[in-house]
C-alpha cells in the first residue's frame, strides 16, 4: 500500500493505493472509503471507490482544495486493512448455452478444453467484486483463471442481452442491462441486478465475492429467465 | 377545471427532464446526469423565482419541438437560442413568459447555441429516482414514465405549481453562448507527467473542433494527436469534464452521463463553468484549451453560485 494524492478536478482528488490489480487491494480500498466518508461527512459529494484508487469528490463551497487534501491525507494517516466483515458470498445461477452464450466454443477452444469443461472452470472460483461501474449494478469481479482468460472481441456487440455473463481477458460481469459491449458471452442469468441497483441497493458491493453455478434450461426459465437467443455474431 | 397541462404535440429529437443531477451514488455505478449546461439551467429557474435546482426540460437542437398549454401557464426559458416561436412570434430567451390555452410553444433549430431549458413554476413533476428528476437514457433511470427515454409524442408535462414570482435578468447577466474559438478552461490532472512535452505544447496551443461525436455522455475534440506514454490504465472514478485521451489521441471530454470509472489517461478535467460552455458548442465549433489551477477555478465557480444570491 502506498498513499498518492493526484488532482483529478477543480472539486475532486484522486486517492492513489495501489499500481497493480489484486484481490488482496479490496481490504485497503473498503478501509480507505470508510474512513473518507467518515472525515468528509456532509462535505463529500461522490466517493467512487475501484481496483487501486478512490475519486474523492467534495463540496468546493465547504472545503477549499487545500483543505480537502489535508483531508483527506489526515483520515488516511493510520489506514490498517478492514477485515471485510460484511462482504457476502452470491451465488448466481447461470444457463451456459451456446444460444444466449455465443462465445462458448471459442473460450473453450483458446483454453484447449470441452465447453463442459470450461463452464466448470468458470465456476470452480469464488471472484472478488472490485469495483462497480458501467451501468447500475454491474461488478468488476476477477479473476478469472489465465487459461480461459480472453481480449475482448474486436468489434463489440451493439445489443448484449440483460443477464448475460461475460469475460474480458482476467475479469468476469454480469450485464444488467440490455446494452453495447464487447465481452465474450458465456451464458445467462436471470438475477435481476439492475432492479436491486435502481432501488438503491445493488446486490454486489466491492470486496463481495460471486461464485457462478450452472442450472439447466428448465431450471432458468422457471425463474423467469428469458431465453432469447443472441443473433449478432461480431 | 383540469391541471395545467402542456402537451407534447410533436416531439423533437432529443428532449430531457433534469435538475441539478444525482449525486452520492457514484459508487453504485450511477452516473450524475444533470443539466449539462448547469449555469443556463439555474437562470431558467430564477426567472421564475423558482428553488434553483427545480426539474426543468433540456431541449437540444429544437427540431420542431412543439408544446401545447391547456390553461395560462407562466414559463421561463435560457441557454440556447432555439428559434422559438408562440404560435408563430418568435421567442427570444432568458425570459419568463405567459402561454395562452391553445398556444404553442415550437422550438426550431440552433440560432445560438445548443440546448434550450424551459423552467416550470415550482418544478415539472416527475418521479424521483435516487434523490434525483434526471433521466439518463443509457441507465434506463428517471424520466416520466421512469425509462429514462426522452420526450415523445402524447406525453403531458405537469408541475408544481407553485405562484410564479417572475423576475427580468438584467443586461448583461444572460448566460453567454459560446463565441468562435472559445476558451474552455480546465484544471490539470496528476497524469500530465505521462504527456509528451510537444503534446502538452499542443493542448493549449492549438485550436480543437467539436466533433459530432458528442452527446450527454462525451464529446470529442479533434486537431494535432496527443501522445502520453500510459496506454490503457485500471480503471478508476472519472470526475466531470475529464479530458480522457484514447490510443487515437483524439480528447474526449466527459459529461453529464458519463460511465463512472473508465480507464484511458487524463490531462485533467474541465471545470464546471467550461463543461456549461462545451455543453452549447455545436459540432464543428472551434475551441481553445486553457489550465487554470484547481483554486482560481473554485474562486470562478464561487463567483457564478454569487449571481442568484
Amino acid at each position: 500500500m502506498k498513499l498518492c494524492l493526484e488532482t483529478a478536478a477543480m472539486d475532486a482528488l484522486t486517492v492513489r493505493l495501489f499500481d497493480e490489480i489484486n484481490e488482496s487491494n479490496m481490504a485497503w480500498i473498503i478501509a480507505a472509503d470508510h474512513a473518507l466518508r467518515d472525515a468528509f461527512g456532509e462535505a463529500l459529494i461522490d466517493l467512487i471507490p475501484s481496483y487501486t484508487t478512490l475519486l474523492v469528490h467534495y463540496d468546493c463551497q465547504v472545503l477549499s482544495f487545500a483543505q480537502a487534501t489535508s483531508l483527506t491525507r489526515k483520515a488516511l494517516l493510520h489506514l490498517e486493512p478492514t477485515a471485510i466483515q460484511n462482504s457476502q458470498l452470491h451465488e448466481i445461477p447461470v444457463w451456459y448455452d451456446e444460444s444466449v452464450g455465443p462465445e462458448l466454443p471459442l473460450v473453450a477452444k483458446r483454453a484447449g478444453l470441452s465447453v463442459e469443461q470450461l463452464i466448470k472452470q468458470h465456476g470452480s472460483h469464488d471472484y472478488c467484486v472490485f469495483a462497480l461501474g458501467f451501468a447500475p449494478g454491474y461488478g468488476f469481479m476477477g479473476l478469472v483463471d489465465e487459461a480461459i482468460a480472453t481480449p475482448r472481441l474486436k468489434t463489440p456487440r451493439r445489443r448484449v442481452a440483460a443477464g448475460s455473463v461475460g469475460i474480458a481477458d482476467r475479469q468476469t460481469a454480469i450485464y444488467p442491462l440490455l446494452s453495447p459491449g464487447g465481452w465474450n458471452i458465456l451464458g445467462r442469468t436471470a438475477v435481476p441486478l439492475f432492479e436491486y441497483a435502481k432501488r438503491g441497493a445493488p446486490l454486489f458491493r466491492p470486496g463481495d465475492k460471486v461464485r457462478f453455478k450452472a442450472i439447466s434450461k428448465a431450471e432458468f426459465t422457471a425463474v423467469g429467465g428469458d431465453t432469447t437467443p443472441i443473433e449478432e455474431r461480431p | 377545471m383540469s391541471q395545467p397541462t402542456l402537451t407534447v404535440k410533436q416531439a423533437g429529437p432529443l428532449a430531457l427532464i433534469q435538475d441539478a443531477g444525482r449525486f452520492g451514488v457514484g459508487h453504485l455505478g450511477i452516473t450524475q446526469g444533470g443539466a449539462a449546461d448547469w449555469i443556463s439551467y439555474r437562470w431558467a429557474n430564477w426567472l421564475l423565482g423558482n428553488p434553483l435546482e427545480c426539474a426543468a426540460l433540456e431541449i437540444v437542437m429544437g427540431g420542431n419541438l412543439t408544446l401545447e398549454a391547456n390553461a395560462e401557464v407562466r414559463l421561463a426559458l435560457a441557454g440556447a437560442d432555439l428559434a422559438a416561436t408562440i404560435n408563430d412570434q418568435p421567442l427570444m430567451p432568458n425570459v419568463s413568459f405567459k402561454l395562452q390555452p391553445g398556444q404553442q410553444l415550437m422550438f426550431r433549430q440552433p440560432r445560438k447555441g445548443l440546448r434550450a431549458y424551459l423552467a416550470f413554476s415550482g418544478g415539472l413533476n416527475a418521479p424521483n429516482v435516487l434523490g434525483s428528476h434526471s433521466c439518463t437514457a443509457r441507465e434506463q433511470i428517471g424520466g416520466l414514465h421512469e425509462d429514462g427515454k426522452p420526450l415523445k409524442t402524447g406525453d403531458q408535462l405537469t408541475w408544481k405549481g407553485a405562484a410564479a414570482t417572475p423576475r427580468t435578468l438584467p443586461k448583461g447577466l444572460e448566460p453567454a453562448m459560446p463565441e468562435p474559438q472559445c476558451e474552455l478552461t480546465m484544471v490539470l490532472g496528476s497524469q500530465v507527467a505521462h504527456f509528451a512535452g510537444s503534446s502538452l505544447y499542443d493542448a493549449f496551443n492549438q485550436t480543437w473542433k467539436v466533433d459530432n461525436r458528442a452527446d450527454r455522455m462525451g464529446i470529442r475534440l479533434t486537431g494535432q494527436p496527443l501522445r502520453s506514454s500510459l496506454g490503457g490504465i485500471i480503471s478508476e472514478g472519472i470526475p466531470l469534464g475529464a479530458v480522457q485521451i484514447p490510443p487515437d489521441g483524439q480528447p474526449i471530454i466527459l459529461m453529464n452521463d458519463r460511465q463512472t470509472i473508465g480507464g484511458y489517461p487524463r490531462l485533467g478535467a474541465l471545470t464546471p463553468m467550461a463543461c456549461a460552455k462545451l455543453a452549447q458548442c455545436l459540432p464543428g465549433a472551434e475551441v481553445r484549451l486553457r489550465s487554470i489551477s484547481a483554486t482560481q477555478a473554485q474562486e470562478q465557480y464561487q463567483n457564478q453560485l454569487a449571481a442568484w444570491r
